[in-house]
């Protein structure tokens, strides 16, 4: 039987704290990328042969 | 082989394993307050900067320049933990009071130094990027690993890193460096020094405790004060060089001078502090009127530059 380490009430607190910044992070950077695209490119990037 | 699924964790193992730093510890990496000076200057330089950029662009810009301060910052904070520990003004940073390990803070800081720079060149420039890149390399290795702790020069050299981002933010827009921007650097590059020293006179005791070699401890107080003035005086005079150089008007010339007496005059009087003065209230002036100064000269190049742009508009 393998004994899990449990983690404390104020590691789970921290973590979470933790991946709610990245998932905001995350979230900031896919919405700059989409901007950042559609200046520099302009619409145009739509107009491409397929 | 046959597994024995039963692994002896040893007592307490869940500190070592799990971190008790939360998001906040790591925006503390970033050194936000030192950030917000740089977010300022760099600022400063993209708008006063010929040209334009999209208003999209210029934000990012500003994002990436941020990110990378904060980078410098959280290595900076990785491998002065040490020192940090014994110094009251840092003792409770996230590296030393144990709630971010070492090796956290050194990937933080690393991997938001190499995203910030690539970041700045694909969707700036790649000289911005190149500029980012070298004042964090500037600031991580040459400042806070090599000269901080074998020079009381330190804070002269090491300061230039601090001076970088109005011309990061001038590139930004321009693409290059430019006698324009060199001024802005110079600014910032020689306020350094007598903004620190004040620092240091009334700090001696922590940076002697940590062992670093500050001007107070190794030459002494009086050759600090001497050059307090002297830096103080180089500083006015490089704030009125925009007025020289074409482009700022004599009003901010103006502005700039009255400033800069007034930074030499706060400095003279450091300078006439009793040796071995405990209070150093005079050179805690000097701290806090140096902040004051830097800020109010960024401001007033600010202002300058956009009521030039709203006159040339009217007219």
């Amino acid at each position: 039987m393998i004994d899990r380490v449990e983690m404390t009430e104020a590691q789970k607190k921290a973590r979470r704290s933790r991946s709610a910044a990245i998932g905001i992070a995350l979230a900031i950077l896919v919405v700059l990328f989409y901007v950042v695209t559609i200046v520099k490119v302009g619409p145009g990037i739509l107009n491409r042969p397929l | 082989m046959a597994m024995t699924a039963e692994h002896d964790m040893g007592a307490a193992p869940t500190e070592a394993l799990f971190s008790e730093g939360n998001a906040s510890d790591y925006f503390a990496l970033l050194k936000p307050r030192v950030m917000s000076l740089v977010v300022f200057t760099a600022f400063v330089g993209l708008l006063l900067a010929p040209g334009s950029i999209h208003p999209v662009l210029g934000f990012i810009s500003i994002l990436c320049i941020a990110v990378g301060g904060g980078a410098s910052g959280a290595l900076n904070m990785w491998y002065d933990a040490d020192i940090d520990a014994v110094m009251t003004r840092t003792a409770n940073r996230p590296v030393p009071a144990g709630r971010i390990d070492a090796s956290s803070a050194f990937g933080f800081g690393l991997f938001l130094a190499i995203f910030s720079s690539v970041m700045l060149g694909l969707m700036v420039n790649w000289a911005a990027g190149a500029l980012l890149a070298f004042t964090i390399f500037f600031y991580a290795v040459v400042y806070t690993i090599w000269l901080k702790r074998s020079t009381p020069q330190n804070i002269v050299i090491g300061g230039a890193a601090g001076a970088f981002p109005p011309m990061i933010g001038w590139a930004c827009v321009t693409g290059t460096v430019s006698v324009e921007s060199i001024i802005l650097f110079l600014i910032i590059f020689l306020w350094t020094p007598a903004h620190f020293w004040a620092l240091a006179l009334f700090k001696s005791g922590d940076y002697g405790k940590a062992g670093i070699p500050m001007l107070p401890n190794v030459s002494g107080e009086s050759v600090t004060k001497t050059n307090i003035v002297v830096y103080a005086v180089l500083t006015a005079i490089a704030a009125v060089l925009p007025t020289v150089a074409g482009f700022a008007s004599l009003g901010y010339g103006a502005v700039a001078a009255a400033l800069g007496l007034a930074f030499i005059w706060y400095a003279v009087q450091v300078r006439r502090m009793p040796e071995g003065d405990v209070a150093m209230i005079a050179a805690k002036k000097m701290f806090r009127y140096s902040l004051v100064y830097l800020f109010v000269i960024f401001t007033a190049l600010l202002a300058d530059n956009l009521l030039a742009r709203l006159f040339a508009w009217v007219a």
